[in-house]
């Protein structure tokens, strides 16, 4: 490929003496100083979170208010940085929601390891675990940083459900068809 | 009112003012960071420091406007300054590292004694500067004391023995002396109009402003008394304001400090309260220079060209108070200073730094050819004008 | 008052000169000199040429010893090794030093100074500065600006590289 010499065009002399680009920006910075200001005071204002944010990972309900996390542990197997620890425990027989199963016993996020990249989230068959809108989590000790169940499920809440998957299996269990 | 005063003995009275004078001095520099930090928050679309405020005062009203502006964050800086450990680097020579910013306030310092700052009426209706010394050398004694200046930044570079520090200083005393040579030949032409042929002979800067406080006389000859100095002398002004830039290590000249190659400059390794005193030595220096600038080219303590002090009191009916008069003159130049104060920290925050080998070329190539130039179009036009 | 306030001057000013000589550490010998340099512009003031003074301080303390820190700096210069004194110089130094107080006591007891006019109080004005120079020392200031003038040509020539200007040398 032919190299074409393009030369540079010769600076005139008001261009030399730098003046007219110096009152350019000058005029450019006061523009900006008399501007609104572009941040945000944080703690008074918030920002807006757009849908879809990956924000800390939170433990939910079913509108129901059963746990919807069966503690398969999926997601503590996925996670990348093993900030997840799920101790796994049975459900009391007499509970309504007994064949379920099982549900966590012990359910901790370390939040000084997780690295928000949501798949948790994504592996979740029950889909009981939820990168929400909380994005600012602080704490005093390394122990404060770890969410247990408890928090998991205070941050988290209810979320709505389409599927209500374990109650339609109890309902096709007491038609006579288990499976 | 004030003949109590004035019967002080003389060595009693000077170190009084002196002291009066750098008790305002020193907390001007200290606004004029606060400045600084303000006004490049908001050219850069931020807030700026608006946080701060003393738990005692936050129950007065009105007081919020303040913290907006950010007026307690001075005394949180203050007191940090003053109070956080100061350490001394092990491989620095201590005696020079110490004496490096002691150095750098002397002259900051002692410069502002020779500029007049306001004046008033006495009696007889004549206007008496106010000022520390009024000494009939005037710029020279402030081109003289402000140029000892060099040192401390030089000391505090070659006492730091570190790399950076060092390159910064010596970067630093080939600037300032390079720009002192076209800042001193800019001014020239100034005293040339100000000493008329058979005159004593002064460098005085109240005489430069008295040649700047003509009233209007139609369009004669007599009415040019009334013009500011930059009206008539434009290229004398750029280039002691260019000059002024340099020799204050302002932005786009700030070599010695140039943080992206430099670290810090020649104050890398400093810290705390000796580094807060290169940070006032240098607000004063800008001060004084903004004050020197603003008598030579912009009129002094005159509000309007062809509106000078005295009359603009005789207009306002107080010329008979020399202290409101004298208030109003402090006032005015005051005013201007900060208005050029806020010139600076404009300019500084938008132009970016010259190189090393710009400025020295802007330096001896360009500005001191065009201020010799200027001296030699100035003395050929008194020469032919005012025979 | 002025008395005190010379001797004061004069013993810093004595002082510093001897520090100039006697430091080890070249940048402390220039900061003696400027120091020095403040004392000689006291002495100056207290003789009411206020002038002097300045310019003393503005050209040699300002610019010239600055300058002096800076060849320093950018050398790194050393103190270097102090030579014991020699016979010849002992000889040289003893025999500078008796001229000198020959002179400068010739001088106090014997010279007969013209009667110098009543100065102002306020010393002399910038006018009688100029006048002087440009008429009576007009000749002097000239031939001394030309010997500075051909000193630096001279540096030019030895310490810059003319390729292709050989004949220059």
């Amino acid at each position: 490929m032919a190299v074409i010499q393009v030369s540079r065009k010769p600076l005139t002399f008001a261009e030399r003496t730098y003046l007219p680009q110096i009152v350019g920006g000058l005029k450019t910075t006061l523009k900006h100083f008399f501007a609104p200001n572009d941040t945000m005071e944080y703690p008074e204002q918030r920002p807006a979170i757009p849908p879809g944010y990956r924000g800390v990972p939170t433990l939910v309900y079913d509108p129901h208010g059963r746990e919807k996390c069966v503690s398969c542990q999926l997601c503590e197997f996925v996670c990348p940085p093993k900030a997840i620890r799920i101790t796994p425990g049975a459900i009391n027989p007499d509970d309504p929601t007994a064949h379920v199963e099982k549900r966590p016993q012990e359910f901790e996020i370390d939040m000084l390891r997780c690295i928000y990249c949501g798949l948790c989230q994504e592996v979740c068959p029950e889909e009981a675990i939820w990168l929400q809108n909380q994005y600012s989590t602080t704490g005093l000790s390394r122990a404060e940083m770890v969410n247990d169940k408890q928090k998991l499920y205070e941050l988290g809440g209810t979320l709505p459900d389409e599927h209500f998957k374990w109650d339609k299996k109890k309902a096709a269990e007491g038609g006579g068809h288990a499976h | 009112m004030f003949d109590f005063y004035f019967n002080f003995p003389l060595w009693f009275r000077l170190p009084l003012q002196g002291l009066a004078v750098i008790l305002v001095l020193f907390p001007l520099a200290a606004a004029c960071s606060m400045a600084e930090r303000k006004i490049s928050a908001w050219i850069q679309g931020r807030p700026g420091p608006n946080r701060t405020i003393a738990p005692i005062l936050a129950w007065i009203p009105g007081m919020g406007v303040l913290q907006r502006l950010g007026i307690f964050q001075l005394a949180a800086d203050g007191g940090k300054f003053t109070f956080k450990e100061d350490g001394v680097p092990g491989h620095v020579n201590k005696f020079y590292f110490i004496l490096a910013p002691i150095l750098a306030m002397i002259p900051a310092l002692t410069t502002v004694a020779v500029v007049p700052f306001g004046a008033y009426l006495d009696s007889a209706g004549k206007l008496v500067p106010i000022m520390l010394a009024n000494v009939d050398v005037g710029l020279l004694a402030v081109f003289a004391v402000s140029s000892l200046g060099v040192y401390s930044v030089i000391l505090a570079g070659w006492a730091s023995n570190s790399k950076y520090p060092f390159l910064g200083s010596v970067r630093a005393s080939a600037q300032l002396i390079s720009y002192e040579l076209s800042m001193t030949l800019s001014v020239l032409p100034v005293f040339l109009l100000v000493n008329a042929p058979g005159g004593h002979g002064t460098l005085s800067l109240v005489d430069v402003v008295a040649m700047q406080s003509g009233g209007w006389h139609g369009f004669t000859a007599q009415s040019w008394h009334g013009l500011w100095g930059v009206c008539y002398l434009p290229l004398s002004a750029f280039i002691f304001l260019v000059a002024l830039f340099a020799e204050t290590n302002r932005q786009p000249f700030d070599m010695p400090e140039s943080e992206a190659d430099l670290v810090g400059g020649f104050h890398t390794e400093y810290g705390a309260f000796k580094w807060s005193l290169f940070f006032v030595a240098e607000y004063c220096h800008m001060i004084v220079g903004s004050g020197i600038f603003c008598l030579l080219f912009l009129g002094g303590w005159n509000l309007l060209p062809w509106l000078p002090l005295a009359k603009l009191a005789g207009l306002l009916g107080i010329a008979a108070s020399p202290l409101l008069t004298g208030g109003l003159g402090i006032v005015i130049f005051l005013g201007k200073v900060a208005a050029f104060i806020f010139f600076f920290m404009w300019v500084r925050w938008t132009l970016p730094r010259f190189r090393y080998d710009q400025v020295m070329k802007i330096g001896w190539q360009r500005l001191l050819p065009l201020a010799i130039a200027n001296l030699i179009f100035y003395l050929l036009a008194i020469a032919l004008t005012q025979k | 008052m002025t008395d005190l306030l010379f001797n004061l001057f004069a013993v810093f000013t004595v002082a510093c000169a001897a520090g100039v000589v006697l430091c080890r550490n070249t940048v402390a010998s220039a900061l003696s000199l400027l120091l020095c340099l403040i004392g000689v512009a006291g002495l100056f003031a207290l003789l009411n040429a206020v002038l002097l003074a300045v310019l003393l301080v503005f050209v040699y303390a300002g610019a010239v010893v600055a300058l002096f820190l800076f060849i320093i700096m950018l050398l790194d210069v050393q103190g270097g090794e102090r030579l014991p004194f020699k016979g010849a110089t002992l000889a040289s130094g003893v025999l500078a030093v008796g001229l000198l107080a020959t002179g400068v006591l010739s001088l106090a007891t014997h010279a007969r100074l013209p009667a110098v006019a009543a100065a102002s109080p306020a010393g002399s004005t910038l006018r009688d500065y100029a006048e002087l120079l440009f008429t009576q020392y007009m000749l002097p200031v000239q031939v001394v600006g030309f010997l500075l003038l051909a000193a630096m040509l001279g540096v030019i020539v030895l310490s810059k590289k003319f390729a292709g200007l050989e004949d220059i040398k």
